[in-house]
């Protein structure tokens, strides 16, 4: 009978469902405040809640899909800001590390690697890593250059230790500054699809210079030609990544205009890789004489202070 | 009443009876004191703690500190997990073994023109800023230690480094040579191991599972440059 119907138990549905049933039904919903700020970072929080929170219309999912693509929802007065940009694992700094390192015709660092979630940590490591690379191996190199001389004492040459530092971050930090200030203002001219955020370029710029701190430790070796083909090497691989990350930048722009933009880039950063190498590697003299010139110089020498 | 309604008016014809009169009798007595001392019912053995620090004697701050400096550093010479050196953090320890270290890594004063090792003041603020970039970079990869308890651990792993630096310097008495620069090689890379593992050994834990990479890496390389330092120091 259809009063037996009526008194039937109703299986109250998901929330989700009753609730796209009946959209203007009022609910209460009892949010750990905790972890409202959290729901952006973390992807592991599970997808359920963004549903309910879709679907009820909350004011802080519309601006979720919204700011889809900037993350950082705290003030920047709060350490929670920051720490959105360190929001990285293992595998991913990895990731980003091996794709500075192989780049592929056609395959776009950013889109590929970063994907709107620039991180702070690889840029400042790297460039740690490489001040200090660069200055323990051109003490290294510059002892074992000279190491036979009589006439050298060996210093721990501790001050070069913050030039390098105050070049390799001028330039990790000043250059995509620079960048991005030319890529906005160009923008503002012509229509370009793709645009990069400061944060990525910086990122694109630190891990850029991964490949740097294997040539510098290579750079020990004294062999001039070696040394060269090092920077070559270097330049190619770090070079093209940055070529190629901002050639659809300036693609639809003016041609001499992109063309120039990625030549200054490529040349800034054969600059920083050559004047590293001239300030801080001596240059290796010693075998660019003959053997038998050299011979008896030194045997001569060793017979006078033995 | 109509006494008492008349009393004001009229003071002299009849006693009248005083307003709350039979209050006194019922609750004040006699054997209340309502002047005197008042003593806070407390413990008197609180009191005695609360001075014994304030009046001990100076040996007894200086030894308690000492002591407690001593501990850390056998739980750092012998590192287990264990909570000690997080759960009392102080930075006496650090501190001490930062000045030690810097004194003897300044390069003298005769060959200050040349560039030569670092002074004081540089080893100073790269150990300092060293450990607390270290610190910050773990909390903002998401670790739960805070930021002095960081600070302890690390300044207290330093403890081998400044050990392999006096090795060095009674090394360096010897003659010069490549000998010489063997056993300061092997002493220093000793050292520095043990202060990798000392240091991961409290700070790992704290680090989510899938950043602790990320958040060891710089501790490798602030102890892999103060043992540069003192690799290469000449006297």
């Amino acid at each position: 009978m259809a009063a037996v119907d009526d008194l039937q138990f109703e299986e109250f549905a998901d929330t989700a469902t009753s609730l796209a049933a009946n959209a203007d039904a009022t609910t209460i919903s009892i949010e750990d405040p905790g972890e409202t700020p959290k729901r952006q970072s973390g992807p592991s929080r599970g997808s359920g809640r963004e549903e309910d929170d879709e679907l009820l219309g909350n004011d802080d999912s519309d601006k979720t899909e919204l700011l889809a693509g900037q993350k950082k929802s705290s003030p920047f007065w709060t350490f929670e800001y920051y720490q959105t940009f360190f929001d990285v694992d293992t595998y991913q700094v990895f990731d980003r590390i091996k794709g500075s390192l192989l780049p592929i015709p056609g395959k776009n660092f950013v889109r590929l690697y970063i994907r709107s979630n620039p991180d702070l940590y690889g840029p400042f490591w790297i460039c740690a890593t490489l001040v200090f690379a660069i200055a323990i191996s051109g003490n290294l190199s510059n002892f074992l250059i000279h190491l036979g001389e009589k006439t050298y004492h060996y210093v721990p040459e501790f001050r070069k230790v913050s030039i390098a530092a105050t070049v390799i971050y001028a330039y990790a930090w000043l250059v995509p500054l620079a960048l991005w200030g030319f890529l906005v203002w160009r923008n503002s001219k012509v229509m370009n699809i793709v645009s990069y955020s400061f944060l990525e370029i910086v990122c694109v710029y630190g891990y850029s210079l991964f490949i740097y701190i294997p040539t510098a430790i290579l750079w020990i070796i004294p062999q001039k030609a070696v040394r060269w083909i090092l920077v070559m090497i270097a330049l190619g691989i770090s070079g093209s990544v940055l070529a190629m990350t901002f050639w659809p930048a300036v693609r639809e722009d003016n041609r001499r205009v992109a063309l120039a933009t990625i030549v200054t880039i490529v040349l800034l950063h054969m600059l920083l890789s050559v004047g590293c190498l001239a300030y801080f590697f001596d240059a290796p003299e010693m075998d660019h004489l003959p053997p038998g010139t050299a011979a008896p110089n030194q045997t001569v020498i060793a017979a006078k202070y033995s | 009443m109509a006494e008492a309604a008349e009393s004001p008016g009229d003071p002299g014809t009849a006693t009248p009876r005083p307003l709350f009169a039979g209050l006194s009798d019922i609750s004040i007595s006699q054997d209340i004191p309502v002047e005197g001392e008042i003593t806070i019912p407390m413990r008197s053995r609180i009191r005695e703690f609360d001075s014994s620090t304030l009046n001990e004697s100076v040996q007894n701050t200086i030894m308690r500190d000492l002591k407690a400096v001593g501990k850390k550093f056998m739980h750092v010479l012998y590192p287990r997990k264990s909570n000690t050196l997080l759960r009392d953090w102080d930075l006496w320890g650090p501190l001490i073994l930062c000045v030690t270290l810097a004194l003897m890594l300044q390069r003298g004063s005769v060959d200050s023109e040349k560039d030569g090792g670092p002074q004081f003041a540089e080893v100073f603020v790269i150990v300092w800023f060293g450990a607390v970039t270290i610190t910050l970079n773990s909390k903002l990869l998401g670790g739960n230690i805070s930021f002095f308890q960081s600070l302890c651990v690390l300044g207290y792993c330093i403890l081998p480094l400044t050990v392999a630096m006096l090795v060095c310097r009674l090394v360096l008495l010897a003659e010069q040579g490549p000998i010489n620069f063997m056993v300061r090689l092997f002493v220093v890379i000793l050292m520095f191991a043990w202060s990798i593992v000392a240091s991961t050994a409290f700070l790992a834990d704290s680090q989510p599972p899938n950043r602790k990479a990320l958040a060891v890496y710089p501790v490798f390389l602030f102890y892999f440059v103060i043992s540069w330092m003192i690799l290469t120091f000449t006297p």
